[in-house]
């Protein structure tokens, strides 16, 4: 519903709000502008003094007008010739030209009405509607996405296009509502649709009938401060029963010319008054530092109509066709899909030609259409689901679940969930469409099925138990779009370990130069950072190998440590690289390996080419945390990967604690062992709050769960309970 | 009351005489603008007997009365009172435009000392109240008069 709400009205009104914003965004720059080029004001001075000096340069002036930046105008006549000015208030002397200034003028009216009058008018109000619902509705989705207000500027994962959307989003929103808001108003207040109650005082119906007396000798000009002047008219000349006409930001009244007397005064309505603010902070008119703010924020309204449309495309792209697929009353199966992204129809679409080469009808459509009635001659229900946010529907499952809640058991049905393990409430959407449907009274064939970060291993043994369920043998084989891959360049390698027949070395390779337009499009390699792993696809091979960066994308290059395994494909073809040849990589996030955003220490604990990632945390956390190394190699002179690093970042101060243990010498002392030694400070970082990352081997991940769970166990710490509190993480290969 | 008994009405409306103004006849009102580079302006038309009091006005050229404090003679005349243009009000007039109107006016307004009256402005630009002002007389039809800022001319014509 919320994302309807978001969708329709950008798509409708994405052209007219660029429009509006670049327009707003250039008239922006136009209250500074014009406080910067007007002369300064007086302190104190009041309407009476600055009359009388502007009368000294223009003894026929008709009028003084007070812009809200301050810049006083004047208008009189030379004989028959109209004259005006910027007069300076501390001489009244002329010190720039008084008409408006054309180019804004044009932007102004492009900006009200793209110079349509009233027409225009209501097109742009209407924009201006479209972008409040926008704002609001987005702010409700990055809500849901985040999992609450409080999490409003929580790290975002995705594609690029969509979560450079809602970053900006995030920031701009609260600017972007006001301006809508304040742009309905003036629009309401144009159009006469919001009460009227600007001063209007009654014109005198008796003067004194005589001429002559000077502004400055007229007590409400000499108590008007000139900050709070908008307009004073002078009588006609000639004319001795004309009056001064006094507009000031409260209200407006006539004075008489003869003796200064004021002769009617009225006051502003609260609506008057509102409008005054409600002007300001929209134009910025007044206040020219929140003016160029103002302007600053809403050049995120383009940059949010492209990502936005770019987005929307994708989703509708990532819908695949269905060779040979029947209408939902003829198939025997039929699959529905709950997708966000669209990955969830590439398995769906897996599965449909596994049924469909094994003899089946299947239809295939999104959750949402769902409607068992028609399905006449199905056999089965198969719902495919990912999840969005925490639990909610994805884009093509909404309202399926009210559907769900209304319609009457038919066949029996499986409910697939895809979601990523690493998030709190993992398939919260396919969990909440099962409990439905056992509550309705369906017939559920392999509950609870789940699948982790789309892996397609889960996904043919899945594959094989449905099978098996509705005596079909099914095999599938999913190639989840192994998206992204790349081509790296090998810049520089470091070797190591030769002397001890276990040749390893550092390769660092160059990122592809991706342009914007790609990146938007998510054509890149996406962003990682320490600790994420770069897959990479060995020659002759299909399956990819996966490595633990060293390094982030702010780093400029992707960093691994590699060892060669005897008989490995892989690792064979990496020892052998050179600088200046390729191989093919992807990256795969590692939300589970990533350091915490806390300032509480860090102890990492590492072997062998586990150091790979610890590395990296060392060099972006080492400056803003403690960081505390236990690093266990073979020999000091083989295999001590990044040792000059290391004792760089001791000195540096990255590293506050440096253990190393070396198994090949001296005495063959194992990670385990280093630990043990350190057991008291171990138990005090701990008892402070540290949080241990363990990066290596799984046979030395055994050994430090064990030599910790001993060295914690007189403070009364579980390691177990530290792993489940997060506390402790591990890398392990 | 006056001004319904003053002015018959106006041919854009209705060719409809008043009784007892049986005489009356069809006069048009042409106004040219300067190029003064600006939004449309609003212009304000009417009539004062010959003591200077206000007796009615004959057009509105600008569809917002929010706007029209900005024609200060006229709005001291008729402190703002819309019901003084109903039915008599169109669109601003733009840079460089023109307004052609045709009005019945009564004989007794011509050579007895009335005067026609304009107020202009535009936005964010000076006002210009009695920006026109020309006596009504027989003689004086068909001769251009000049205003100071908005109007280049003004001629009214039998």
């Amino acid at each position: 519903m919320i994302r309807t709400l978001h969708r329709w009205p950008g798509l409708i009104a994405a052209a007219f709000l660029i429009i509006l914003a670049l327009s707003g965004m250039a008239l922006s720059v136009f209250p500074a502008l014009e406080v910067a080029s007007s002369p300064s004001a007086v302190a104190q001075q009041s309407v009476g003094d600055l009359a009388t000096m502007v009368l000294k340069q223009h003894p026929t002036v008709e009028q003084i007008k007070r812009a809200p930046s301050g810049r006083i105008t004047a208008w009189w006549f030379d004989g028959n010739t109209p004259g005006s000015a910027v007069v300076d208030p501390a001489t009244g002397q002329d010190v720039g030209n008084a008409d408006p200034n054309p180019v804004e003028q044009w932007l102004i009216n492009l900006h009200r009405s793209l110079f349509l009058d009233d027409n225009g008018r209501i097109v742009m109000a209407v924009a201006a509607a479209a972008m409040l619902v926008l704002a609001l509705s987005g702010a409700l989705l990055v809500t849901r996405r985040v999992g609450g207000w409080r999490n409003w500027f929580t790290r975002l994962r995705g594609p690029q296009a969509g979560r450079l959307h809602s970053e900006l989003a995030r920031v701009a929103v609260p600017v972007l509502v006001l301006s809508a808001l304040t742009a309905l108003w003036m629009s309401a207040s144009t159009f006469n649709l919001l009460p009227t109650d600007e001063a209007n005082a009654a014109f005198p119906t008796a003067v004194s009938g005589q001429t002559g007396f000077a502004p400055d000798q007229i007590a409400a000009l000499r108590e008007t401060p000139v900050s709070a002047l908008r307009d004073l008219t002078f009588p006609a000349a000639g004319d001795a029963q004309d009056v001064f006409t006094l507009t000031t930001s409260t209200g407006m009244g006539y004075l008489d010319q003869g003796n200064g007397q004021t002769l009617g005064w009225a006051d502003n309505g609260p609506w008057a008054q509102a409008y005054e603010w409600i002007y300001l902070l929209h134009t910025g008119q007044g206040a020219a530092l929140w003016g160029l703010i103002l302007g600053l924020m809403v050049l995120s309204v383009p940059v949010l109509a492209v990502t936005g449309m770019l987005t929307w495309a994708k989703g509708r792209r990532g819908r695949p066709r269905l060779r040979g697929m029947v209408a939902a009353a003829r198939a025997q199966t039929v699959i529905l899909v709950g997708s966000e992204g669209g990955s969830t129809w590439g398995f769906a679409t897996t599965l449909a030609q596994a049924l469909q080469a094994g003899g089946q009808s299947v239809h295939m459509a999104a959750l949402n259409s769902f409607a068992p009635d028609s399905y006449r001659t199905a056999e089965r229900i198969v719902v495919m689901s990912a999840t969005w946010g925490d639990g909610t529907a994805p884009t093509s499952a909404r309202g399926a679940l009210e559907r769900l809640a209304t319609a009457t058991p038919t066949v029996p049905m499986t409910i697939l969930g895809f979601g990523d393990s690493s998030f709190p409430d993992f398939c919260g959407y396919a969990r909440s469409f099962e409990a439905m449907a056992r509550e309705k009274g369906w017939q559920l064939l392999l509950p609870e099925a789940r699948i982790d970060r789309a892996s397609p291993q889960e996904f043919a043994r899945w594959g094989l138990a449905f099978g098996q369920e509705i005596g079909l043998p099914l095999e599938l084989h999913h190639q989840p779009a192994m998206p992204k891959i790349k081509a790296l360049t090998l810049v520089s390698r470091r070797d190591y370990g030769e002397a001890v027949q276990a040749p390893a070395a550092i390769l660092r390779f160059a990122l592809p130069k991706v342009g914007l337009w790609d990146r938007l499009m998510g054509r890149d390699m996406g962003r990682f950072q320490a600790g994420d792993l770069l897959g990479i696809v060995p020659e002759g091979a299909k399956v990819p190998r996966y490595y633990s960066l060293a390094s982030s994308t702010a780093d400029g290059f992707a960093e691994i440590v590699a060892r060669k395994h005897p008989g490995g494909l892989c690792s064979g073809q990496l020892m052998a690289l050179q600088p200046g040849d390729n191989v093919q990589a992807f990256i795969r996030v590692n939300p589970d390996f990533h350091p915490d955003k806390g300032t509480t220490p860090l102890i990492l604990i590492g072997a062998g080419t586990g150091i790979g990632p610890l590395s990296g945390f060392i060099r972006n956390q080492g400056a803003r945390r403690p960081v505390h190394l236990w690093f266990g190699a073979r020999h000091p002179d083989t295999d001590l990967f990044y040792g000059k690093e290391l004792s760089d970042w001791s000195d540096r101060g990255w590293l506050s604690g440096l253990s190393t243990a070396f198994s090949r010498s001296g005495k063959r002392h194992y990670v385990q062992d280093a630990l043990h030694h350190d057991a008291e400070a171990l138990r005090e970082l701990i008892s402070i709050g540290a949080r241990i990352m363990v990066c290596g081997g799984r046979e030395m991940a055994h050994g430090v769960q064990a030599a910790l769970a001993e060295i914690l166990e007189p403070i009364g710490v579980s390691a177990a309970a530290l792993k489940s509190e997060g506390r402790y993480v591990e890398d392990v290969y | 009351m006056q001004i319904k008994s003053l002015l018959s009405a106006l041919a854009l409306t209705t060719a409809m005489t008043l009784p007892g103004y049986a005489m009356a006849r069809q006069v048009t009102l042409t106004t040219h603008l300067n190029n003064y580079g600006g939004n449309g302006a609003y212009l304000a038309i009417y009539v004062t007997d010959s003591s200077g009091a206000y007796a009615g006005s004959l057009w509105m050229a600008g569809g917002r009365a929010q706007y029209y404090r900005h024609l200060g003679d006229w709005m001291r005349y008729t402190g703002g009172n819309t019901g003084e243009v109903a039915g008599i009000t169109g669109a601003s007039v733009g840079s460089g435009g023109s307004l052609k109107l045709s009005v019945d006016l009564a004989d007794k307004l011509f050579d007895a000392g009335y005067t026609l009256h304009i107020d202009a402005a535009a936005e964010n630009m000076r006002e210009s109240p009695n920006e026109v002002h020309v006596p009504l007389t027989t003689k004086g039809a068909g001769k251009a008069i000049n205003g100071r800022r908005y109007i280049s001319d003004f001629t009214y014509s039998f």
